[in-house]
């Protein structure tokens, strides 16, 4: 196979693509931002937080970090706004609103 | 050359498939293919095949684990039939767009219910679109060859598609045959170490059957299709160095005194067979009939269906699978679409016969062709006739 100058799926023709459009690039979905699907968004109140980490185990986007402080809060680029880790926490830290934009 | 030896035609290809040196088989058996994978597990077992076969709990997990098999670049063969095939119906798709060179024998079944473990088309047509290259075969040395011209097609760098070979059960794989084998060193030089060129594998890992948003799935599928028609210049191609080394010849459109004939009949698979005696016989009568015999049924051989029909007057297709509330058999609707631009082309008549593993008798393709001209002339009110079922 030619190594062919990387391109962006939207610039892609289809005889860029690998045979059985196989992805050769390991780990690129990582690019997929999907942070866009998002209709709510977590708050936190980190006053309440035991650090427990709870949400960051059920979260299904596995998106969820420990910040300097030791608290645990969403990566916004891939949170997909489900809400079980407001839902898990069980002191009450997270709080889901709208999402505006 | 090797003997020639009378052998069921089932197991005439699971010798084919230890000639072609198969590492993995994985399949479920089905009346009619039992025979086909019974003696593939034999000769595993027996250690005559050093190959790995994977006795799997259905035709889905057959064709998956075929998937995985083929993925790492193992040679991979299977088959089924029937309610087999359409277990697997969904796996067939991931197959050909991760073009992933399975081969498989089909030993056609029809479709329940009733439940019928008999013959016809109906489970080939249900998998028409799955990408997949089909060929139709009619007797135990074509299925022989063509064992070792679909792997030399499929692993094809140009190509890498699986491929089907259709063989009509009980009729063709039940039945002892003469056929002659080919030296293992022959084959071994027209068959290579399958060298697939992206396989799964730890130190260089890649996704295969990723998921596409629509910006990107179009160009997928594209890129398909445009591969599975292209494939057509491959297999023309093994099929000439099939015969220049092993002196069988194939073609995807067979002809039988059909270059000047006036009445022509169109068969797929064994039956043909039956359709050469009859033509013999009417031909014998001074009737002006010939036949022609679809062979590769995908890629469509367009150019050689317009070029073998295009003197004739009528054109009469033998479907053995119905399109129900459809145009007519899906053979004649496909020929039809394929004739329809054209300026100079025959009448088309369809005909649905031979469906449940009923058969059609020399005198039945004899009574079709005659019918089959009286409609031609006298026009019908149907899109199709069914032949040989009691009013």
């Amino acid at each position: 196979m030619p190594k062919r100058k990387p391109k962006s799926e939207g610039e892609m023709t289809w005889r860029d693509l690998e045979i059985g459009a196989i992805v050769t690039e390991p780990g690129n979905a990582s690019r997929y931002k999907t942070g866009d699907w998002r209709s709510q968004r977590p708050t936190y109140d980190f006053k309440k937080c035991i650090k427990c980490g709870l949400c960051q185990i059920f979260c299904p986007e596995g998106c969820i970090y420990q910040n300097k402080e030791g608290h645990f809060e969403a990566d916004m680029y891939y949170c997909k706004g489900c809400g079980i880790c407001s839902r898990e926490c069980p002191t009450g830290v997270i709080t889901m609103v709208e999402e505006k934009e | 050359m090797a003997d020639r030896v009378g052998m069921e035609v089932s197991v005439a290809i699971g010798e084919a498939a230890k000639q072609a040196n198969v590492d993995v088989i994985a399949a479920y058996p089905i009346t009619p293919q039992t025979h086909i994978v019974e003696h593939l597990a034999e000769l595993v077992a027996n250690g005559e095949l050093d190959a790995a076969y994977i006795p799997v709990e259905s035709e889905h997990s057959a064709m998956s684990a075929c998937l995985g098999s083929a993925a790492v670049g193992a040679r991979t063969f299977t088959a089924t039939a029937g309610q087999g095939l359409e277990l697997m119906h969904e796996v067939l798709y991931v197959a050909s767009s991760m073009r992933l060179p399975v081969v498989m024998a089909v030993a056609n079944r029809a479709l329940s219910s009733p439940l019928s473990v008999w013959g016809d088309h109906s489970d080939a047509m249900a998998v028409r679109d799955t990408g997949w290259i089909q060929l139709f075969t009619e007797n135990g040395q074509e299925v022989v060859d063509n064992v070792f011209c679909a792997f030399r097609i499929a692993e094809d760098p140009k190509v890498l598609l699986p491929v089907m070979i259709h063989l009509d059960g009980f009729h063709l794989s039940h039945v002892i045959e003469p056929i002659t084998f080919p030296d293992q060193s022959k084959v071994d030089k027209f068959l290579p170490v399958n060298n697939y060129p992206l396989p799964l594998h730890p130190d260089k890992p890649v996704t295969m059957g990723d998921f596409a948003p629509p910006i990107i799935y179009p160009e997928a599928k594209w890129a398909q299709e445009v591969n599975l028609r292209a494939s057509k210049e491959t297999i023309l191609k093994c099929w000439r160095e099939f015969a220049d080394i092993f002196g069988h010849q194939y073609h995807p459109v067979e002809h039988y005194h059909s270059e000047k004939a006036k009445t022509l009949l169109l068969t797929m698979g064994s039956f043909s067979e039956t359709a050469m005696t009859a033509i013999d016989k009417m031909r014998g009568e001074g009737r002006d009939v010939g036949l022609v015999r679809l062979r590769l049924w995908r890629p469509f051989p367009f150019e050689e269906i317009r070029q073998a029909v295009e003197n004739a007057e009528t054109l009469i297709v033998v479907d053995r699978a119905l399109s129900f509330g459809g145009p007519g058999g899906p053979v004649c609707s496909e020929v039809r679409s394929a004739l329809y631009g054209q300026a100079k082309k025959p009448k088309v008549v369809s005909f649905v016969s031979g469906i449940g593993g009923r058969d059609i008798s020399v005198d039945d393709f004899e009574a079709i062709i005659n019918r089959g001209i009286e409609i031609s002339q006298k026009g019908s009110p149907n899109e199709f006739e069914i032949f040989g079922v009691r009013e």
